[in-house]
């Protein structure tokens, strides 16, 4: 390898020497001049230690033995000051013997120069130590500079997290019948877990897993979040919201990224599950007495199939309070431990069956799969989550709190909206007549009661008036899937059928009252038996009746109970006392 | 041992070569650190000062292998090992042979100078 004196030339440098013998000190000064360095000689250690920060030299020439301070001191206070950057230090030397050399390496010095000096091979060191301090120097640059994109890159992540956070919100996943575990950067690992009130009653919950890593698999959690919460508050289906969810996904994200999800429907009045799952690992239904029951994926993942080759229907499960459904992602499964074998199924059943506690399902679960894995860092890919069914949970949302809206809105009004034929068996008018009375100042703080009348009023008219279902059916658990079933098959000959609701409210003193009226083109139904039935005894019919009497002023069935009115008078809030 | 050359003729042209103008303020300098380090060293085997005697002894052998007077940086080295064995006894007989040397040396770099 030559060093080419052009090259070297081209890059002066600033250097320090230390000699303490005037005729060195002058000969080496001499000569690094004429090469082109700028140069400052000390004549010991302590001055050059002294000068080092103001002159901030390139590279550092010490004389071994000095007076005062000797040269392997002044190495050593040198580089301490020097930090991080590379400042090399060559020892100046007429010491022959190996130990004295390898003792001024060892001290920091980075080389040493033998006397009497030779200014080529002072020239090519120059050189050579010169690229090392450039190289040094370029590394560091590019450390700090990744070191600032990442800290840049976090400082961003949590900023758009705080935003994710209040979109994406956790909803009421808090509730006591719930338990999960979720990693707090769950978002940008691509693992979504929701849960919402419905405003009759029971909840939706939706778990899933984006394909990918990191912001763009977070992004499409923002859209899920807005339609999950906002179409579940006003009242939609489950497999409302998964076509919604569905359509959307596939218009937003690119080819090969959808997400994996399972949407649970739970109807505490109901005693029913009904759950969708697409792509997710089995879900688990655990009954009371510890059987179990599988519920594996029947779907393609959401943002897959175009809305006309989607299919949103959601299995029903009839339960008993206390039964227990689990669904968790596949980063339970795919858990690596050191050998880098898999979780698994096999080892979550077992899991499952050693769990005694139902109420420690999640806890069980994860600590076999962090026991497997050897690590805790196992914990981070985990999204679980259990819902316990129970009596009738009121899980009423907390419209009640809301401040009252300071919008003005209608308080006098009348709509009649029917809906008939084979609309009757693809639609539900229940979110649309929410949302019509919500339009009413003080109103929307009612909407839990509002809702829960007009969808047992609708569910009454539909089943037992357009169906002529008999409630009976419900009694017994084979009654009750025969029920569902012969419900799905009458309802794609509903031709001629109508279902007919009118609206009308107006304002009083203490706040408004609004009057529905429910008419059906059914035979009616005796409504005054099934009162009394489900009076005596707890039917899978639930509230029905029974509640609507409870919320309504009054309840007034009329043309052989084909034709039903409530009238619902409510009241502005008291001002809350401070 | 010694047989090196007096003067390193070669090293020393190259030296004038680099020093130029400042060569004489060079040999100079040389002449006079030596001669001051010659009684440096006869004080320090006064004052039995081995340590003192054998860093002098280092600092000349240095400048004196570099100003091309490789003899004289033998005799130095021999004085130098002398110290820190700690054998002042035999020092005062190296340093006679150095002061005899140096004067040898600053006869021919004077005429050199001229």
């Amino acid at each position: 390898m030559k060093v080419s004196a052009d090259h070297v030339d081209a890059s002066a440098l600033r250097i320090l020497i230390a000699d303490d013998s005037d005729s060195d000190r002058l000969i080496l000064k001499t000569l690094l001049k004429r090469l082109g360095h700028e140069v400052r000689a000390a004549s010991d250690g302590r001055e050059a230690v002294t000068v080092f920060p103001d002159y901030q030299p390139d590279i550092v020439l010490l004389d071994v033995l000095m007076p005062v301070m000797d040269g392997i001191d002044a190495a050593r206070r040198i580089k301490e000051m020097a930090g991080e950057e590379l400042v090399p230090v060559i020892f100046l030397t007429s010491l022959t013997d190996a130990d004295a050399l390898a003792h001024c390496l060892d001290a920091g010095g980075d080389d040493f120069l033998t006397k009497p000096y030779n200014k080529v091979i002072i020239q090519a060191k120059l050189g050579a130590f010169n690229r090392m301090r450039q190289m040094h120097r370029t590394l560091s640059r590019q450390r700090d500079l990744i070191q600032d994109r990442n800290r840049q890159l976090l400082e961003e992540q949590q900023l758009a997290k705080r935003v994710f956070d209040n979109i994406a919100h956790t909803g009421c996943l808090d509730a006591d019948n719930i338990r999960y575990h979720i990693s707090p950067l769950s978002i940008f690992n691509g693992d979504i877990l929701f849960a919402c009130p419905r405003p009759a009653g029971g909840m939706h919950i939706l778990v899933g897993d984006f394909t990918g890593h990191g912001l763009p698999a977070a992004i499409g959690a923002l859209p899920i979040a807005e339609i999950f919460y906002g179409m579940t508050t006003m009242g939609f289906s489950g497999s409302d919201l998964l076509r919604e969810i569905n359509d959307k996904l596939v218009r937003i994200l690119p080819t090969g990224m959808f997400c994996c999800a399972a949407l649970i429907q739970a109807d505490f009045h109901l005693n029913q599950l009904r759950i969708w799952n697409g792509g997710l690992p089995d879900g688990v239904l655990i009954r009371r007495d510890g059987t179990k029951e599988f519920l594996e994926s029947k779907y393609l993942p959401l943002g897959v199939l175009s809305s006309g080759r989607f299919d949103a229907s959601m299995e029903v499960f009839h339960t008993s309070a206390g039964d227990m459904l689990l669904m968790m992602t596949d980063g339970v499964l795919e858990a690596e431990n050191q050998n880098s074998e898999q979780y698994g199924g096999a080892r979550l059943k077992q899991a499952l069956d050693n769990a005694s506690a139902s109420e420690q399902l999640i806890d069980a679960v994860l600590t076999d799969v962090v026991a497997f894995c050897g690590h805790r860092k196992g914990r981070d890919d985990l999204t679980l989550v259990s819902l316990k069914m129970v009596v009738d949970a009121e899980f009423r949302q907390p419209a009640e709190q809301l401040p009252q809206s300071v919008l003005k809105g209608p308080t006098d009004w009348h709509c009649v909206y029917e809906v008939r034929d084979e609309t009757l068996g693809k639609f539900s008018p229940l979110p649309l007549l929410l949302h019509i009375c919500m339009e009413v100042p003080g109103l929307r703080r009612k909407s839990a009661d509002i809702y829960t009348l007009l969808s047992e009023l609708y569910n009454n008219a539909l089943e037992h008036g357009v169906l002529k279902l008999s409630s009976d059916l419900k009694t017994s658990s084979d009654g009750f899937s025969y029920y569902y079933s012969e419900r799905e098959r009458r309802l794609g000959n509903v031709d001629g059928h109508f279902i007919r609701f009118s609206l009308a409210h107006r304002k009083t003193d203490a706040g408004g009252q609004l009057r529905i009226i429910c008419e059906d083109s059914g035979d009616g139904f005796d409504h005054t038996t099934e009162l009394e039935s489900q009076a005596t005894e707890a039917h899978y019919s639930g509230r029905g009746l029974m509640l609507m009497q409870k919320l309504g002023n009054s309840l007034r069935y009329s043309e052989y109970g084909s034709c039903a009115e409530i009238v619902y008078d409510w009241e502005l809030a008291e001002p809350v006392p401070e | 041992m010694n047989d090196k050359p007096h003067l390193d003729e070669e090293a020393l042209t190259e030296l004038q070569d680099v020093m130029e103008e400042e060569f004489a303020v060079l040999i100079n300098t040389y002449l006079k650190d030596s001669s001051d380090r010659i009684t440096y060293l006869r004080n320090a085997i006064g004052s039995a000062d081995a340590d003192a005697f054998a860093k002098t002894a280092h600092s000349f052998k240095g400048s004196s292998i570099n100003i091309g007077a490789p003899k004289l940086g033998d005799l130095c080295l021999e004085a130098e090992n002398a110290g820190k064995a700690n054998r002042l006894g035999d020092a005062a007989k190296v340093v006679d042979q150095i002061e005899t040397e140096f004067l040898r040396i600053q006869k021919t770099l004077k005429e050199f100078l001229s």
